[in-house]
């Protein structure tokens, strides 16, 4: 099915505007297959709409989003997509099992009901994260790293070629951020692709291979190596990045 | 022998209409755990007072009393209220609230023009709609239950068949729509399970009050359980409980209006819930929070204590 060079993600001229403010303003991206790539960049960049209009989300006034070569509709099979941990009710009558099980409906379809097999692979992924000794715990009564763990299971079960992630790390204690980069990068080894909406500037050159600087529009992406530099980082930030001056 | 003498003064028409509030309680109650977990309590509301005009519209365009005919009309005028909500909010800057109470008052405004004026004709055949305000248990006839059977058994039938798609829409959307289900779609999809629920209940409630029987129900059995299935049921049980038990109350004198006994049955209902159920309700949580600080102070004087034999004991060794 992949064309040897295809693109993973192919984002052209992509435009989002709320009401008549653009939120993001002519954006090209390309993602390589294979890579574990940062999304940085200041509050209100766009990060999150980004993500989201690659999904189909949110309907852009204009621009084009290609995941290998097809339009999302025709791929969501091959895409995971794991949400901010703020955007759901943790109050919700249900326990981690069930979520993680969510991830399996997509495969499902309408009306047919999750068997003995996706429950297995429920718990293959709730292994995966470690959370496997909390299967019927309540979602209510999670940590947010435990609950950031839950998300990233379900979108594990979805078993999929590209992963969409936003804010993986948002308020997670330091063993889970370990346990979660080492997740990710086990994903880029397998071949996946995994695009990560990310905060901490400090990290992103131990975690990442890849990184996109978005501030309305795309600054920069590319390899980090190469991209990741002081004069990408004042023009996505603005003066408000002395400090890093340092690293 | 007393239960008896009971049955044989109420008999036929009191089963009937206890089945009716039974049947509409259970169906207002498992369809309101959704709107409690969606946070949409508000629209239930909007749909009840919005269906008034619809019913005397209905009433004015046929002439007829059929229940049927006069739930199809509530149902079409409660959308319509709804339909208008969600289009200022989407269209407009108006907020959520200003819109509900915008649509809310206007569509029972207008249906209390329309009754008055019904009323003022002297149309004697429109004598009984007036109950669809405050609500009238005690005339509901065996069609009515009928009615009220098959559109609830209806909507509990898609809440069933579509039960994974509706959980899913209720706790995550924005994963729900990025797997490939119809958002809109379902969104619509369960208002109209709403809109079902309300309007089935008009006769026997009201349109003021019909509203908390989608809400407190799901509240109460929020309460217990941590289960969306377990909170479904309890609903329905909790919706049924307080519709029959308000129906005999109101029957036992006359002129004790049906509609606001069941919602009063359901708010004790809710009000034991909240005191006394185990983990969430208030008395548990302040036993918890007692024995939490019993145990704190415990260990604080154990601390404190060690501390100072500690210290005692440095003191005593330090060279002076």
């Amino acid at each position: 099915m992949q064309v040897p060079d295809a693109k993973a993600i192919e984002v052209t001229d992509l435009t989002v505007a709320y009401r008549e403010t653009p939120v993001l303003w002519d954006i090209d991206l390309d993602v390589p297959p294979g890579v574990l790539l940062a999304i940085v960049g200041p509050n209100g960049a766009g990060k999150t709409t980004l993500i989201k209009a690659i999904l189909g989300l949110v309907r852009p006034a204009a621009g084009n989003v290609l995941i290998y070569n097809k339009p999302y509709d025709a791929q969501r099979r091959i895409v995971g997509y794991v949400p901010q941990r703020g955007s759901v009710d943790w109050d919700f009558p249900t326990n981690v099992l069930d979520v993680v099980m969510m991830g399996r409906y997509g495969a499902l379809g309408w009306i047919k009901r999750p068997g003995k097999q996706d429950r297995e692979l429920a718990m293959q992924a709730l292994e995966k994260v470690g959370m496997e000794k909390y299967t019927n715990r309540q979602i209510s009564q999670l940590s947010g790293g435990q609950q950031q763990r839950v998300f990233l299971a379900r979108a594990l079960v979805q078993d999929a070629t590209v992963y969409l992630m936003d804010e993986p790390f948002q308020g997670v204690d330091a063993t889970t951020e370990r346990a979660i980069v080492t997740l990710l990068q086990e994903l880029r080894e397998n071949g996946k692709t995994v695009v990560v909406v990310h905060h901490d500037l400090q990290t992103v050159t131990d975690y990442f291979d890849w990184v996109t600087f978005l501030n309305i529009r795309r600054i920069a992406s590319g390899p980090v190596d190469d991209t990741f530099t002081p004069e990408n980082l004042r023009e996505t930030y603005g003066g408000r990045i002395a400090f890093m001056k340092n690293r | 022998m007393e239960n008896l003498h009971f049955l044989t003064r109420f008999d036929y028409t009191l089963i009937i209409v206890a089945l009716g509030a039974a049947l509409l309680g259970t169906v207002s109650g498992a369809l309101g755990t959704y709107a409690v977990l969606r946070r949409q309590s508000l629209l239930g509301d909007a749909i009840s007072h919005a269906a008034l005009p619809g019913i005397v519209i209905a009433f004015m365009l046929t002439g007829s009393k059929t229940p049927l005919i006069l739930v199809l009309g509530a149902a079409i005028a409660g959308w319509l209220g709804t339909l208008i909500i969600l289009s200022i909010v989407r269209l407009t800057r108006i907020k959520y609230d200003s819109a509900f109470s915008l649509v809310l008052s206007t569509f029972f405004g207008f249906g209390l023009v329309l009754l008055t004026q019904i009323q003022r004709n002297g149309d004697a055949n429109q004598a009984g709609l007036d109950d669809f305000i405050f609500g009238q248990a005690a005339t509901m006839l065996k069609r009515d239950v009928l009615t009220i059977g098959i559109l609830g058994g209806f909507a509990l039938v898609i809440m069933l068949i579509l039960w994974k798609e509706l959980k899913l829409l209720v706790f995550d959307e924005g994963f729900a729509a990025s797997i490939g289900f119809p958002t809109r779609v379902l969104d619509i999809l369960l208002t109209s399970l709403f809109v079902i629920a309300i309007v089935i209940g008009l006769q026997a409630v009201g349109a003021v009050l019909m509203s908390a029987m989608l809400v407190a129900p799901a509240v109460a059995a929020r309460q217990w359980t941590d289960k969306i299935s377990l909170m479904v049921l309890l609903a329905a049980c909790f919706g049924a409980l307080a519709g029959v038990s308000g129906t005999f109350i109101s029957s036992i004198a006359v002129g004790i209006p049906t509609g606001p006994t069941i919602i009063l049955c359901a708010t004790v209902i809710v009000g034991f819930s909240i005191a006394f159920a185990p983990n969430r309700g208030l008395l548990w949580n302040s036993i918890r929070q007692h024995r939490n600080r019993r145990s704190l102070k415990i260990a604080t004087a154990k601390l404190i204590g060690a501390a100072a034999t500690k210290n005692q004991i440095k003191n005593d060794t330090r060279p002076s």
